[in-house]
């Protein structure tokens, strides 16, 4: 089962992971990192394929991917 | 489980400096990434202009170098021909960097046909400054110092740097890339991996040319700016490869 991880220190809210992901894993977060931005999370984990379509497009390096 | 993707060890762990949106942080983790696959970060030294360009130098594992506004491409001709023969050099520009107050630092570089690798983001302003007007601010397009929008007949067109070099006999590798979405970064990533390669080849002067968005400065979300880039600042600055020999 693919795993999603995401850094919720370094992530800066962009949606960018959530733009490019095609299975709809990912959205917005409640609460708030350090730097306070409403982190991405994960929200479906099962849909997950494992792709690295979010991993790939986060500026921030924040999304790590286990499969 | 097995880790399938990974953020590069080449790169600092530290929280970006750059605005939410911002495709700098891309371009940072690719150069990153080619770092560590082909294994010279040890032997790199990166020399970032002035502007936006200059937050990365926090990233970088390997040496770093700040040249004076516009003259990375002068610094890092100096130090390639004095450093040991394997060094690998980089600049790490952006538009207001390279395109206006170093345009001809980056002429000459290239019509030498300098053996380093030119890294450089075109956002289509002046970030860090404030969203002034830059060489590549499209027509029409609104900056701090152009509040009705640019006006071709009063200060011209977009410059296009990979055209403009494309004139030039030596440049070995010139092309043009976007970080719009996830399939154009794992393009501009090999764009970024042959311009390196080249250099190690001994090849000559490569540049790449990496299309950004700047949310804070375009007054836009993210999401919107990445929407604008495919509408608007993709199709004037066409991608693809110029030149590859």
């Amino acid at each position: 089962m693919p795993k999603v991880e995401i850094n919720s220190k370094v992530c800066k809210a962009c949606e960018l992971c959530i733009l490019n992901c095609p299975k709809g894993v990912l959205a917005l977060g409640k609460e708030s990192n350090p730097s306070g931005y409403h982190y991405v999370t994960v929200v479906n984990q099962d849909a997950c394929i494992a792709c690295k379509m979010c991993a790939i497009a986060c500026p921030d390096a924040a999304i790590e991917i286990y499969k | 489980m097995e880790k399938v993707y990974s953020v590069p060890s080449t790169k600092h762990e530290v929280v970006g400096g750059f605005c939410p949106g911002c495709l700098h942080g891309v371009v940072v983790k690719l150069v990153c990434e080619v770092q560590e696959e082909l294994g010279i970060l040890d032997r790199t030294v990166c020399v970032v202009g002035v502007g936006c360009c200059c937050i990365t130098a926090r990233h970088w594992k390997c040496d770093v170098m700040n040249a004076p506004h516009g003259r990375a491409p002068a610094v890092a001709t100096g130090l390639k021909r004095m450093a040991p023969k394997d060094t690998v050099v980089y600049t790490y520009q952006g538009d207001g960097d390279l395109a206006a107050i170093g345009l001809s630092e980056i002429m000459y570089a290239a019509n030498r046909g300098e053996n380093f690798t030119v890294i450089f983001v075109n956002n289509s302003t002046y970030g860090m400054t404030g969203g002034q007007m830059a060489p590549t601010t499209l027509v029409g397009m609104k900056a701090t110092t152009a509040p009705f929008g640019r006006k071709a007949e009063d200060v011209g067109y977009p410059l296009h740097m990979c055209e403009i070099l494309n004139q030039l006999g030596a440049p070995t590798y010139l092309a043009r890339v976007s970080c719009d979405s996830s399939p154009n970064v794992i393009k501009t990533k090999a764009a970024i991996k042959k311009a390196f390669q080249n250099q190690i080849d001994g090849k000559g002067f490569s540049l790449v040319e990496i299309m950004s968005a700047c949310p804070t400065n375009w007054g836009l979300s993210p999401l919107d700016s990445i929407k604008f880039m495919r509408e608007k600042t993709m199709v004037e600055f066409p991608l693809g490869v110029y030149r590859d020999r």
